[in-house]
């Protein structure tokens, strides 16, 4: 995937990983079904109202809080196709590239872009468009081997893929 | 350039003569951990990559402590998966119930966590074994898997924030107010990606027990890591408890830092962090100024890999000795490992508890994370020593957590209101 595009859902600061998948949940691994009740906690009917491609965007410091991975994954099954925020916690972050969930740290278009507005962001040149006011963002392109990771669908499948290859 | 103890300890595991901030580096790695909630998903990632074995039988450390004693069918299903890897690949350090302990407390007590190391779990507290002078951070369970194939992981070198401790703790102020303190002032970023690093004279005058509740949470200010050196404590410490030699790394006189903090540790008063934020700190001054008819609560949790270690339960216990706990209230006390468990029953710390009206649950993480043992409903206040009050973290999306320190919990569980212990010790 080089480019999303979709509607933006909006939330504040400090998204923790305990609103985007709480732990009665972690006795689960199938990230469809983890998927299902992604941000239940925040956003009761965010999984029912999401479709596929759609984008979270966020202000600071999300998805702070535990390691678990089912929050990347459950946001990634729930249809996701890139989180922009002012900043990300940093086990989030290498877990979201882990599994192949585009995310992007760019506070101008954190800030600016409200919900409901259908956006686009190009992952080769970082350039994120508000395709409802017109506004672009310069956000920071993804590398080769992140890009790697994503298209391969999460790290092993790439590391699997660089070994094959 | 100086660099900070954490750059130090990372070039020589990543075999460099110079780190700096933002350098992206791998490292070898002399601890891998997971637990019954991460593990399961490490291993199907690990299972994708057919590599067969693991990197090194000695170097990983598998805790059943999440959701154990089993509390339903799929967390039974989580922990058979990981027991059933663990035996499949002679894992040794695989810790059963009736041995095992909340992790964090787990590991060092069984001497496996050492000063120098590079040590990655795939759970957030892993940050803990800063404690111990030692790089701990935490990362997810596809990080894990890799690093159980290959040994390896990697990081980018992180920029650091100096906490230059001076002075002494006054009586009934910890390790828990000192953090919660520092977090309250710098907020659940103030450290994003940094690390955290303790220095100054008043390290001396913070017991080990304290150091790790510093260092396990870290990682509520953002940090990637939180570390103190290694002084006479910590190798008392480690010549007691390790299992392997442990090497000392300090800091060099001009490595940079991005800020530095002057914590006077004598100015501390026990602190509560307000839902639904570890930043949303008051002290108990505050809270009586600003609540004259208090705040009641619930449910009182003592416990988890904050504050689970025997220090915490003595505290208790001196508070709850010859006391009844408040009528209607629930307090729940969970000595963090077996080890624990059993000085707490020599110190006789047990039968305090349960004359004072307590319940002992065995070594659990269960309700810090709103597993089981201590889930709170709707409307429902509990004080917890544990790490997080987020919305729902404990059960209902419309229950609180404040968190504080066992001295504050135990004083809040006699008066039914959160309350200083202070006050009530006079």
């Amino acid at each position: 995937m080089k480019i999303a595009k979709g509607i933006v859902h909006r939330y504040g600061d400090n998204v923790d990983t305990d609103v985007i998948i709480p732990a009665r949940y972690l006795n689960i691994t199938d990230p469809k079904e983890l998927g299902r009740y992604c941000l239940v906690d925040i956003d009761p009917d965010f999984a029912k109202r999401v479709k596929e491609g759609d984008i979270i965007v966020a202000a600071k410091n999300f998805g702070c809080g535990s390691s678990r991975e089912h929050a990347p994954l459950a946001i990634k099954a729930a249809g996701v196709s890139v989180i922009i925020a002012e900043t990300f916690a940093r086990i989030f972050y290498r877990n979201a590239i882990n599994i192949g969930l585009p995310i992007i740290e760019c506070p101008a278009a954190a800030t600016a872009i409200k919900e409901g507005e259908l956006v686009e962001v190009d992952f080769a040149s970082g350039s994120i468009k508000n395709l409802t006011t017109g506004e672009v963002f310069a956000g920071q392109p993804f590398p080769a081997f992140m890009q790697g990771i994503i298209d391969a669908g999460g790290l092993v499948e790439y590391a699997k893929k660089g070994k094959e290859g | 350039m100086g660099m900070t103890m954490t750059q130090k300890i990372l070039a020589a595991r990543a075999g460099l003569a110079e780190v700096q901030a933002g350098q992206l580096i791998e490292v070898g790695l002399d601890l891998v951990l997971g637990n019954d909630i991460t593990a399961p998903v490490a291993i199907r990632e690990f299972e994708k990559m057919e590599v067969g074995t693991v990197f090194d039988k000695d170097k990983i450390a598998l805790v059943p402590d999440h959701f154990t004693p089993n509390k339903d069918i799929q967390s039974a299903t989580l922990c058979k998966i990981m027991r059933e890897f663990a035996h499949q690949h002679d894992i040794t350090h695989y810790f059963e119930v009736g041995e095992m302990g909340i992790e964090h407390a787990l590991l060092p007590e069984k001497g496996l966590t050492v000063a120098g190391e590079v040590i990655i779990g795939a759970d957030s507290h892993t940050c803990t074994y800063g404690a111990l002078g030692a790089f701990a951070t935490g990362v997810g369970s596809t990080d894990m898997a890799y690093a159980m194939a290959t040994g390896k992981t990697w990081f980018k070198v992180p920029a650091a924030i100096k906490f230059r401790l001076i002075g002494e703790l006054s009586e009934w102020v910890s390790g828990k107010d000192v953090i919660l303190h520092i977090i309250g002032q710098i907020g659940v970023d103030g450290a994003l990606y940094k690390s955290m690093e303790f220095t100054g004279a008043g390290v001396s005058n913070l017991t080990m027990d304290d150091r790790f509740t510093i260092a396990n949470m870290a990682i509520e200010a953002g940090a990637k890591n939180g570390i103190f050196p290694v002084d006479g404590a910590t190798k008392e410490y480690l010549e007691a408890q390790a299992t392997k030699p442990y090497k000392v790394f300090t800091a060099d006189d001009d490595a940079e830092y991005d800020e530095e903090h002057l914590i006077d540790l004598a100015v501390i008063r026990p602190t509560v962090a307000f839902p639904h934020l570890p930043e949303n700190t008051k002290t108990v001054d505050e809270i009586v100024a600003s609540y004259p008819e208090g705040i009641r609560i619930d449910q009182v949790i003592i416990g988890s890999c904050t504050n689970g270690r025997i220090e915490d339960l003595r505290i208790a216990a001196k508070v709850l000795r010859g006391r009844r706990i408040a009528k209607g209230m629930r307090c729940i006390i969970i000595p963090a490992t077996q080890k624990i468990y059993l000085e707490a029953i020599k110190e006789g710390l047990l039968e305090v508890f349960v004359e004072a009206g307590a319940v002992i649950s065995p070594p659990t993480c269960g309700p810090c994370l709103g597993g089981f043992m201590g889930v709170l409903a709707a409307g429902e206040r509990c004080v917890a020593t544990t790490n997080r009050n987020f919305v729902g973290r404990m059960g209902h999306v419309e229950s609180e957590i404040y968190l504080a320190s066992p001295a504050v919990a135990a004083a809040s569980a006699v008066a039914g209101i959160i309350t200083n212990p202070e006050e009530l010790m006079a």
